[in-house]
C-alpha cells in the first residue's frame, strides 16, 4: 500500500517536471479484435513518449462506459480521452463543454481528407472536437455463396428481388435469413429497408430530420409491410440470439443471406473464410450507404501534460499509419480517405469505393440504428416501435401512427 | 462515563442512520427532484413540473411494463404460494427423507436469477430445449414456443419465477405448519373430524401471518424483478417482457433520458408504498390485546 502510493506520488510530481503527454482513455473496446486495435494506438502512443493510463469499460455495447464518464464528470473529473460518437459528441458539448482541437486539425488537414458528412460529426459549433477512427458501412447483406450458387441465387439488387431469392430458398428447406431477435438488430434491417425502398432523401427526412409526414408517408408502410414480409423469413429461434451466431448461421451453411453491419465480415475472416470464395458481401438493395463511425471526444481538462496528450492523441488517432492498422484489425474502413487500401479485402475496398460515391452525391447517410443520426430519447423510441411491430401483428398502419407518437413524445 | 452508558446505543446505531439518511431517503428525494425536471444525459435542478411524467404515461412501452407487473405480480404471488403451502402439506405428512426433499425443493432459492433466466432460456428454446426434445419423441407437431410468442412471453418469466421461489415459500409455511400447538390438532383427531378440515378450518386460519410474511416478500421479489427478465427474454420479443425496472435501466443508462428514468422509479416507488404501507399500519399500530 505504502509504496503504491509513494509511487503514484512519484509520478504525479514527476509528471508536470517532464510535461510528456498524459491520456486516459476512456473506451469499450474490450473484445478480441479490439482490444487488438487499441493496443496499436496505446503503443504509438507510447513511442511518441507520452503516458497511456487505459480505462476500459466492457458491457451494454458501451452502456456501462458511458455511466462510467457521467459519474466521471459528475465528479469533476473527466478523462482526456472518450470514445463517443454521432450526436452524442454534441450532446456533451451542450451539457459540459470539449475541447477545441481545431489546432491539431489544422495542421494535418483533416477537412481535406475527410468526407464532408463524416467532418460535421467530429465538430462542435463549428470548431473541431472529436477525431474519427474508423467508418463502419452498416447496410451490407451477407450471403452463403455455396447456398446461393447451389439455388441460382444471385445478390439481390432490390428487395423484390429479395424476396423472390427468400420465397425458393424456403421452398427448397434453407432458412432466407439469419436473424437475432434483439431489438438493435431489428432496427439495423428496418433502416436498411427504408434506405432500399425510400431512397436516401427519404432516409434523411424520416430517421434523420424526423419529418412526420416521412414518418407517416405510404414509403414508410411500405418499410413496414417489408419487415412483415422479412420476419416470415427468419427462422423460430430467433429470439434474443446474438448476432454473431447469426453471422456462423451463415458461415455453416444454415442460412443463406444476414443483414448486418462489416463487423460480420470479422466474424467470416475469423474463422478462414474467404470474401467470394466462400461468402459474399454486397451493399443492401437500394441506394446509399449508412455509415456507423467511431471516434474519440477531448473533455476540457487541466493540465498542460494532459492538454499535450489529447493533441497527440487526436493527432495519431487520424494518423494514416494508425488508421490502416486499426482497419485492417477491426474490419472496418479508414476514415481518412487517402489511405491506401492495398492488404484491405474486397468488401473493404468496395465499401470505400462507395462511400467516395455517396459523399458526393448525398447518399452517404448516418444510421439511426447504431446511434449517428439520432440523440438516445428519439431513437430508441423509434426502435421500441420497430421492435415491437416486428414481433407482433402489428399492422403498418398502426406501426407508422405509433412511430409518429413516439417521435414527438420523446423529443 | 454514566452519559457514555447512556448513550452507547445512540452513539453505536448514528452512522447507520445517518449513512440510511442520506443514500436512502436522500436519493429517494433526489430522484424525485430530477423527475420534475428535463434532464436528459446529465442532471439539471431547474423545476419543469410533471411533463415527464406525462411523457411517460404516453409511452406504449411503458404501459406494457406495467400491465406485465400486474401479470407477473399476481400470477407470481399467488401460485408460489399455492404450489408452496401444497408442498409444505406433504411435507407435513411426516414422510420419510424429509430432510433431503427440503433441500431439494428449497435449492432453486440459493441460485442467483441470472442463473435461473439463462437455464430457463434454454429450456424454453423451441430449438433446443422441451420443444425439441418432445419432438425428438416422435411428437412431431408438438409445440411450446411462449418464449418467441410476444403475447406469450411473460409467463415464461412466472414460469422460472415461481420454480425459483415456491420452495422458499414453502419452508415458511412448513415452518408455519410446525408451529401450530399440536394439542389442538390431537384433540381435533380425538373428535374424529377428517384431516382435510383440520387444515382448512385451524392450520391454515393460525398460520395468517406467515401468509402476511410471504405476501411481501413475493411482492417485493415481483416488483424488483430485473435480472430474471435481463437473463431469461431481455425485454423481448421487442418489448412485451419488459417491467418497470427494465423500463427505468434502459431509459436511464442506454437511452441518456435521466428524467424518464427518474419518473419512472418514482411511479414504481407508488406501487410499493401501496403494498407496503398498509403492512406497516396493521404491523405497527398498538395491539389491544387482553
Amino acid at each position: 500500500m505504502k509504496s503504491v502510493l509513494a509511487a503514484s506520488t512519484a509520478v504525479m510530481l514527476a509528471a508536470p517536471a517532464m510535461a510528456e503527454p498524459q491520456a486516459e482513455v476512456l473506451h469499450w473496446w474490450t473484445s478480441g479484435g479490439e482490444a487488438k486495435s487499441v493496443a496499436v494506438l496505446q503503443e504509438q502512443f507510447g513511442a511518441e513518449g507520452g503516458t497511456w493510463t487505459d480505462m476500459p469499460v466492457a458491457g451494454g455495447g458501451g452502456d456501462a462506459a458511458m455511466t462510467a464518464l457521467r459519474a466521471r464528470v459528475l465528479a469533476g473529473n473527466a478523462p482526456t480521452a472518450v470514445q463517443l460518437k454521432g450526436p452524442a459528441i454534441q450532446e456533451w458539448y451542450e451539457e459540459t463543454g470539449l475541447a477545441d482541437i481545431g489546432a491539431v486539425a489544422e495542421e494535418n488537414g483533416w477537412a481535406d481528407v475527410l468526407p464532408e458528412q463524416i467532418a460535421e460529426h467530429m465538430k462542435c459549433e463549428g470548431e473541431w472536437c472529436a477525431a474519427p477512427v474508423n467508418v463502419h458501412r452498416v447496410n451490407w447483406i451477407w450471403g452463403n455463396k455455396q447456398i446461393l450458387d447451389e439455388h441460382g441465387i444471385e445478390m439481390p439488387t432490390t428487395w423484390d428481388e429479395f424476396n423472390a431469392a427468400a420465397e425458393k430458398l424456403q421452398a427448397a428447406g434453407v432458412t432466407p435469413l439469419a436473424h437475432g431477435g434483439q431489438s438493435w438488430q431489428d432496427a439495423t434491417v428496418f433502416e436498411a429497408v427504408v434506405l432500399g425502398l425510400g431512397g436516401p432523401e427519404f432516409f434523411q427526412q424520416a430517421l434523420v430530420d424526423l419529418d412526420p409526414e416521412a414518418l407517416t408517408s405510404d414509403t414508410m408502410k411500405q418499410a413496414f409491410d417489408e419487415m412483415r414480409t422479412i420476419r416470415g423469413y427468419v427462422d423460430d429461434n430467433f429470439s434474443g440470439r446474438d448476432w454473431n451466431l447469426a453471422t456462423a448461421m451463415v458461415m455453416n451453411g444454415e442460412a443463406a443471406f444476414q443483414i448486418m453491419g462489416d463487423w460480420a465480415k470479422g466474424e467470416f475472416l475469423a474463422a478462414g473464410k474467404e470474401p467470394g470464395t466462400d461468402f459474399v458481401c454486397a451493399p443492401t438493395p437500394g441506394e446509399g450507404f449508412l455509415y456507423n463511425v467511431d471516434s474519440f471526444a477531448f473533455f476540457e481538462v487541466d493540465g498542460q501534460d494532459k492538454q499535450d496528450g489529447q493533441a497527440l492523441l487526436a493527432k495519431l488517432i487520424m494518423g494514416p499509419d494508425f488508421q490502416k492498422t486499426f482497419n485492417l484489425n477491426k474490419g472496418s474502413i479508414p476514415a481518412r480517405t487517402d489511405v491506401a487500401l492495398d492488404e484491405f479485402d474486397d468488401c473493404a475496398m468496395q465499401s470505400n469505393k462507395d462511400m467516395n460515391e455517396d459523399a458526393a452525391d448525398g447518399s452517404l447517410l448516418p444510421s439511426y440504428a447504431h446511434g449517428m443520426a439520432l440523440r438516445g430519447a428519439p431513437a430508441g423510441a423509434i426502435t421500441d416501435v420497430v421492435t415491437a411491430h416486428f414481433n407482433s401483428d402489428m399492422s403498418s398502419e398502426d406501426a407508422v401512427q405509433q412511430l409518429a407518437d413516439a417521435v414527438a413524445n420523446a423529443m | 462515563m454514566e452519559w457514555l452508558e447512556r448513550n452507547v446505543p445512540k452513539l453505536v446505531l448514528a452512522p447507520s442512520f445517518v449513512a440510511i439518511l442520506i443514500f436512502v431517503y436522500g436519493f429517494i428525494a433526489w430522484t424525485a427532484w430530477i423527475s420534475l425536471t428535463k434532464s436528459r444525459l446529465m442532471p439539471k435542478y431547474e423545476i419543469d413540473g410533471f411533463g415527464q411524467f406525462e411523457r411517460l404515461f404516453a409511452a406504449p412501452r411503458w404501459d406494457v411494463a406495467m400491465n406485465n407487473l400486474f401479470i407477473f405480480g399476481g400470477l407470481f404471488i399467488v401460485i408460489s404460494m399455492v404450489i408452496g403451502l401444497l408442498l409444505a402439506i406433504f411435507l407435513d405428512q411426516k414422510i420419510r427423507a424429509e430432510g433431503v426433499l427440503r433441500t431439494v425443493y428449497l435449492y432453486p432459492m440459493a441460485l442467483s436469477l441470472i442463473v435461473t433466466g439463462t437455464a430457463w432460456k434454454w429450456i424454453l428454446n423451441p430449438g433446443l430445449g422441451i420443444q425439441e426434445t418432445v419432438r425428438g419423441w416422435g411428437f412431431e407437431s408438438f409445440t411450446f414456443d411462449w418464449l418467441i410468442k410476444p403475447e406469450m412471453a411473460i409467463y415464461t418469466v412466472v414460469l422460472a419465477a415461481v420454480w425459483q421461489a415456491s420452495g422458499f415459500v414453502m419452508a415458511l409455511f412448513l415452518a408455519g405448519l410446525r408451529s401450530v400447538d399440536t394439542e389442538i390438532i390431537r384433540a381435533a383427531q380425538v373428535d374424529g373430524i377428517p384431516n382435510h378440515r383440520i387444515y382448512s378450518a385451524i392450520i391454515i386460519p393460525t398460520m395468517a401471518p406467515i401468509f402476511l410474511s410471504a405476501f411481501i416478500v413475493l411482492a417485493h421479489l415481483a416488483i424488483k424483478a430485473f435480472d430474471l427478465v435481463i437473463a431469461l427474454t431481455n425485454g423481448g420479443p421487442g418489448y412485451s417482457t419488459d417491467l418497470p425496472a427494465t423500463y427505468m435501466y434502459a431509459m436511464a443508462f442506454s437511452r441518456g433520458d435521466l428524467g424518464q428514468a427518474a419518473s419512472s422509479a418514482m411511479v414504481m416507488m407508488g406501487v410499493i408504498f401501496a403494498i407496503v404501507v398498509p403492512y406497516l399500519y396493521s404491523e405497527l399500530r398498538p395491539r389491544r390485546d387482553h
